[in-house]
Formats: C-alpha cells, structure tokens, sequence
C-alpha cells in the first residue's frame, strides 16, 4: 500500500451519484469518491514509480504517456460531468496518502466551496472559429485562372494580381474578425461567465483545418445549452469561409479561478448574463 | 438538478475529443492545487508553451505515421544533443562537398563545369520543394 500514491481529479459536492463500475482512471484503476466534510474528492491509486516527482516529471515530457494520462483524466472528469457539477483538478495533482487528500480538502475548503457554487448547474462549451478551411484565406483569394498559363504576365499585372490579392485576404479578414466578435458578445451575453483562449496554433493543424481566429469557452447552465447550441447553429454558415466548431459540455475546466479573477478584458463582456448566482 | 441526459448532443463526446482541446483543459485550465507531489509549475508551464506550438498537430501527425516531437530537440533534452552534433556532422559534409565542387571547377574550366553545377543545384532544389515538412528532409538526410 505504501507504494500508492493518490491522483485526485476533481472535487464536487456529495452525494454524487455512483460513478461507472467500469470506468477506469490515470493508472487502470477504477476511481472512487473521499468525502470529507461536506465535499468529494474523486481520487484513485496510481504507482509510486510512475506518480513520484521524479519519474512525474520525465513522464511529462514524454507526449504518449501525457496523452494517454490527459484522457484519462478527462473520461473520469467527463463520466463526473455527467452526474453533477465537477470543480476539475489540473492534470496530476498526487497526494501521498487518503488523509493528505483530506488535509487539501479541509485547508481549501473555502475556495472550492466558492468556485462549486458558481458552476453548480452549469457546463462549459467550447466554441472555435477556423478562417479559410479549404484556402480560402491563404492563397485562394487569387483567382487561379486569372493568368493564363502561355502568356507570361508583365510585372505590372503580377503587381495588380497581388493587390487584388491582398485586399480579399484583408476584406475577408476583417469581415471574419466581425463575425468573429459578434459571435463572441451574443454567446457571452448569453452565458454566464466567458472565455477567450489564445488561438489554437501548430504547423500541420493550418494545413488541414485553417486558421484558428477564436478559441473561446463559455459557462452555460445546463438548461439553457439547447438554446445556446442553436444559437451557434443559427450563426453558423452565415459567413463563406468560416467554420464554427463546438467542443463540450466540459466540466467547467476554464471557470476555476474563481469568481474574483474576472477582471480579463474580454470577461466583462457578458454582464448581462442570465442566470448568474 | 437537472440532469445530463437533457443535454443535446450533437457533437461527439469527449471519448472522440480532440487531444488538443483535451491537453488545452488538462494541463492549462482546471484548478491548481498544491499536492504532496510538487512538480515545479514553471517545467509545466514550459511544456504547454512548447505543446502550443506542437499539440494541435500531434494528433494529426500520429494519423500521418509522424513522430517527429520524439527528436524534436525542443521537446526533449535528449535529443538536443543527438541533434546539434547531427547538424555539425551535416554541415561538415556539405562544405566538404561544396569544397570539392570548387575544386572540380576551378580544374575542369569555367564554361562547362559552371552549367553542370548550376543544374545539381536547381535539381536538389526542386527534390526539396516538394516534401511537406521539415522531417521528411531530415529522414532523407539521414
């Protein structure tokens, strides 16, 4: 037993209802809930020789092992989500022992107690806007039968090719940035709490998918996600050239640091918000 | 409460989740809690700077057969060094061979040797203009 360190996933309020008999966590092993004082610690055992400092670390450099463990976190977290309002942990946070585990709950009480009264009934959505799917935005704006393949152009055609060029792409750039922004304050308006994340980038992702002009997560109650999907349905197709991606319901994962922290440029923006606490 | 089962869906569930929406939430979002395992945040603010360069990709890239981040020397110290001392070992080569060719210009006269070297030059070119990445160019260095 000495050689078992505990993982915690998340916190929630008790009584959560039973978790999947068959759902497994970081390490294979099937987690369970710790109640302390009024709060659950969903937790399991996971190895020394993989949880310890040391061998935590090289792990986290190592991007099979840290993606296998990120979704096992997040099947956990997620089979939570379905069953109440899950305060999620940041990946691999590990206590020795059952009792360190209850020492944090006791120590942070106040702070998870705030942060689950926030979300309580409430999930995250995630909403991503991709500009030029099928290079539209990069090098589509020119028209390709523009110049014949026999004649040679002369530099002055080259020259007035590219700057009809270049005002599409920046016409096309700045209608997606209003669309992008309207998109954005009606959501936020919407939901009760909102998000921007810094854009989703990498070499072979805009290659495939275009380019990532908003990455953003809202905090919406339960009930109201129906409606706030359809609003992003509505939206959706409005603009050529532009792809809306939604990813969710998220435990409230970008809603953790607490009511006091919403002093973002871009959080103020929803204070109209519905059904806030 | 309500439950989940009102929830539509009709966007995949998490099982079919991105990894990067998922290493997104996991490793940037979600509470911070000190644990009895402290690992130093700045190692792990490190590597999610260096996963937003790469992780929007890596599952695109495992798709492709490609595992380019295992040797990738800003995803592992290891292969810093493997790294650095293939690159001396390449650009040693090509100035060999760039020390040879002069050589063989400066002995098989002006007129011809300059056509010929002119054409090696543009052929290695256009073989590199058409792979996709950077990888594909190391795998053939190799």
């Amino acid at each position: 037993m000495t050689d078992e360190l505990r993982y915690v996933y998340a916190v929630c309020r008790p009584p959560a209802a039973p978790l999947h008999a068959d759902l497994t966590g970081v390490a294979g092993a099937p987690p369970r809930q710790l109640v302390h004082e009024g709060l659950v610690a969903v937790v399991s055992p996971v190895p020394e020789r993989d949880f310890a400092h040391e061998p935590l670390r090289a792990h986290l450099e190592d991007l099979d092992w840290l993606a296998e463990t990120a979704r096992a976190h997040q099947s956990v977290v997620s089979a939570l989500t379905t069953v109440t309002c899950p305060l999620p942990l940041r990946l691999a946070t590990v206590f020795r022992d059952d009792s360190g585990v209850r020492a944090m709950l006791e120590d942070e009480s106040d702070r998870l107690r705030r942060i689950l009264d926030r979300i309580d009934g409430h999930v995250e959505w995630g909403v991503k806007v991709w500009l030029g799917d099928s290079g539209d935005g990069d090098g589509g704006a020119e028209p390709p039968a523009a110049r014949p393949r026999s004649t040679p152009e002369s530099g002055r055609d080259y020259l007035r090719r590219r700057r009809a060029g270049n005002a599409a792409r920046e016409e096309s750039a700045a209608r997606a940035e209003v669309f992008t922004r309207r998109l954005y304050g009606d959501l936020a308006r919407y939901a009760a709490d909102a998000r921007l994340h810094p854009a989703q980038t990498g070499p072979l992702t805009e290659a495939g998918s275009g380019r990532n002009i908003l990455n953003s997560a809202f905090l919406v109650p339960r009930a109201r996600s129906e409606e706030f999907l359809e609003l992003i349905g509505r939206a959706e197709g409005t603009q050529p050239g532009l792809r809306v991606e939604v990813t969710g319901p998220w435990a409230a994962y970008s809603f953790t640091d607490g009511p006091e922290a919403t002093d973002g440029p871009e959080a103020t923006s929803g204070p109209e918000a519905g059904e806030t606490p | 409460m309500t439950t989940a089962s009102r929830l539509p869906e009709p966007y995949p569930q998490q099982g079919g989740s991105n990894l990067a929406d998922i290493l997104e939430r996991v490793l940037d979002k979600g509470i911070v809690i000190a644990g009895d395992i402290r690992i130093n945040l700045l190692d792990i603010e490190l590597l999610t700077i260096k996963l937003r360069l790469v992780v929007a990709s890596v599952e695109r890239a495992k798709e492709m057969g490609i595992d380019w981040w295992e040797d990738d020397p800003a995803l592992s110290t290891g292969a810093r060094r493997t790294e650095i001392a293939r690159e001396n070992e390449e650009l040693r080569r090509r100035v060999e061979q760039l020390e040879r060719r002069e050589l063989e210009l400066a002995e098989g006269g002006e007129a011809t040797g300059d056509g010929g070297g002119e054409s090696r030059a543009r052929g290695a070119r256009g073989a590199r203009g058409e792979r996709h990445d950077g990888r594909g160019e190391r795998e053939r260095d190799r």
